[in-house]
């Protein structure tokens, strides 16, 4: 099943963190145990009052117990967003770290 | 293994995936794993609103999976543990 993150090598790819964190990033590495390697990775916080703030993170390992989504960024559609109009509630953390 | 069986026979077939904090994404099923990790493609989120998510799970289980079979096998493995017991 971890091949099938194989797709996503050296894509700009956005994770969800199982507290509700969007982190997005090019995707450099990753293994079996959903560990994943994130270059040039920045943070984006949602607001509802707010446009999208961007945090730059720099290189960044997430380790795989935090990781609940993994998904692929269609750069042509991101590119189009204009984030800083973007106004929207943040996600609610989809599990509580134990 | 029942349920990883479940999954790998809605390979192919649209699916919805509620996470916990009540964001679905329905997609088509691309793969799955031993620990239900899951892959899907074409993939869109709807307003969580708009998504009669009971409703749709029904329609899931009962368009695509032989409900009394995974029903009866759930009893069965049940048993066999009792039994080794």
């Amino acid at each position: 099943m971890t091949s099938a993150l194989d797709a996503y090598m050296n894509r700009i790819t956005t994770v969800i963190t199982g507290d509700g964190r969007v982190i997005i990033g090019l995707l450099k590495g990753f293994d079996q145990l959903i560990n994943l390697v994130l270059e040039d990775a920045h943070e984006r916080i949602y607001s509802e009052t707010a446009g999208v703030e961007t945090v730059p993170l720099g290189l960044y390992i997430i380790r795989g117990e935090n990781v609940a989504v993994v998904g692929e960024i269609d750069e042509e559609i991101d590119k189009r967003v204009d984030l800083e109009n973007v106004k929207a509630a943040p996600l609610a953390p989809i599990w509580i770290p134990q | 293994m029942l349920f990883f069986s479940f999954f790998k026979s809605l390979v192919g077939k649209d699916v919805v995936v509620e996470l916990k904090n009540d964001l679905s994404i329905c997609g088509t099923l691309h793969s799955v794993d031993q620990y239900l990790n899951m892959k899907l493609i074409d993939i869109s989120v709807s307003d969580p609103e708009k998504i009669p998510t009971y409703a749709f799970s029904q329609k899931l289980f009962r368009d695509q999976v032989d409900t009394q079979l995974l029903a009866d096998s759930c009893r069965k493995e049940l048993a066999e543990a009792k039994a080794k017991q």
